[in-house]
């Protein structure tokens, strides 16, 4: 299984590819929804990336408050 | 009419398929404007389908196929109206609903629903009716309704019950959660998960081959391996109405109405 660091850049990765951001501007503690200023709707499609990415199911309502990239690759840590 | 283009929705018969396009912003909200033009389509489908042995249901609009009733429209309506008035808005509203979703539902020819990005709600319902769903990987499927004190009230509960098992019926219903392409597949609700993007072109390509089956046969499978449930249709639509009016859902609703997310109810 891959360490918290190594998933945590992978999804800021994703979330630099799917919104077309700067990979240098995104770090694990920032606000995703802030800082890649989406809504709820584009969050789950970064879900639907990421669920594919890491091969994995993730509730959304596990999702529920998670608002950074680090307590999202948490919630997928514990899926992998 | 071979072709037709409304403020919600368009079709045209070409090829030997109908294509119905859903085109309302943001999301396809089914309401008051979308169900009028709805009726006129299955009104003209029975002279569409002499010509067509496939119909393709998709969406123009870049957020996904359909993000089900239009929930906000829903909610101002119902303002002012005491309670038996509001459970008969809402009946009248869903009885017609009904009508077209099982119009669909045992059209004389094989339906497609090529989905992508939104799935949710009323729009689950619509694919459902098909015959087959395509979907692009980046499609997701929910039903939220329980998460405004609600059950799926266009059939949903049904039809999805007719079509996969009940443990995975209940994890949708229950839970609320949305599921990905690719679990919808595994668990039997996507007959094929294609690339971003071509949901569309796949649909075609399957319409194209269907159009070589004799076509008789083809319904006389569809009958045998598609019955419409109409007894239990007929009791979610009493169960919604009756739970419509429920103060649960009066602050479900309006909790969504002032949010301004685009889906308020997730996660």
């Amino acid at each position: 299984m891959p360490d918290i660091d190594t998933t945590t850049n992978q999804i800021l990765d994703l979330a630099s590819t799917h919104f077309k951001v700067p990979r240098e501007q995104l770090s694990p503690d920032d606000d995703f929804f802030k800082k890649l200023g989406i809504d709820s709707l584009q969050a789950l499609s970064l879900l639907t990336r990421i669920e594919g990415h890491f091969h994995i199911e993730l509730p959304d309502y596990e999702l529920q408050g998670v608002t950074d990239f680090r307590t999202l690759a948490e919630r997928i840590q514990s899926r992998l | 009419m071979k072709s037709f283009r409304g403020k919600t929705l368009s079709w045209a018969l070409s090829s030997g398929t109908i294509e119905l396009v859903l085109d309302r912003a943001p999301c396809n909200e089914i309401g008051s404007e979308t169900l009028p033009e709805l009726e006129q389509f299955v009104t003209a489908l029975p002279e569409l389908q002499e010509d067509a042995p496939a119909l393709i249901i998709s969406s123009a609009r870049k957020q996904g196929f359909c993000a089900g009733a239009d929930l906000r429209e829903l909610y101002e309506r119902s303002q002012g109206l005491d309670v038996s008035d509001k459970r008969a808005s809402v009946r009248n509203f869903i009885e017609r609903i009904h009508r077209v979703m099982n119009a669909l539902d045992s059209a004389p020819l094989t339906t497609i629903a090529a989905v992508h990005g939104v799935v949710f709600g009323g729009g689950f319902e619509l694919a459902l009716t098909c015959d087959l769903i395509i979907a692009d990987k980046m499609a997701r499927f929910c039903f939220p309704e329980l998460r405004l004190g609600l059950i799926p009230g266009f059939g949903g509960i049904p039809r999805l019950k007719r079509d996969l098992g009940n443990a995975v019926v209940r994890d949708l219903l229950l839970t609320g959660r949305s599921i990905n392409a690719a679990k919808a597949q595994s668990v039997g609700l996507v007959s094929q998960v294609t690339a971003e993007g071509d949901a569309l072109r796949v649909a075609r390509a399957t319409a194209a081959q269907l159009g070589k089956f004799d076509r008789h046969t083809a319904l006389e499978a569809k009958k045998f391996i598609k019955p419409v449930p109409f007894d239990e249709l007929r009791e979610e639509i009493d169960i919604f109405c009756e739970l419509i009016a429920r103060p649960a859902v009066e602050s479900g609703l309006r909790k969504f109405v002032e949010s301004k997310d685009a889906l308020p109810y997730l996660p």
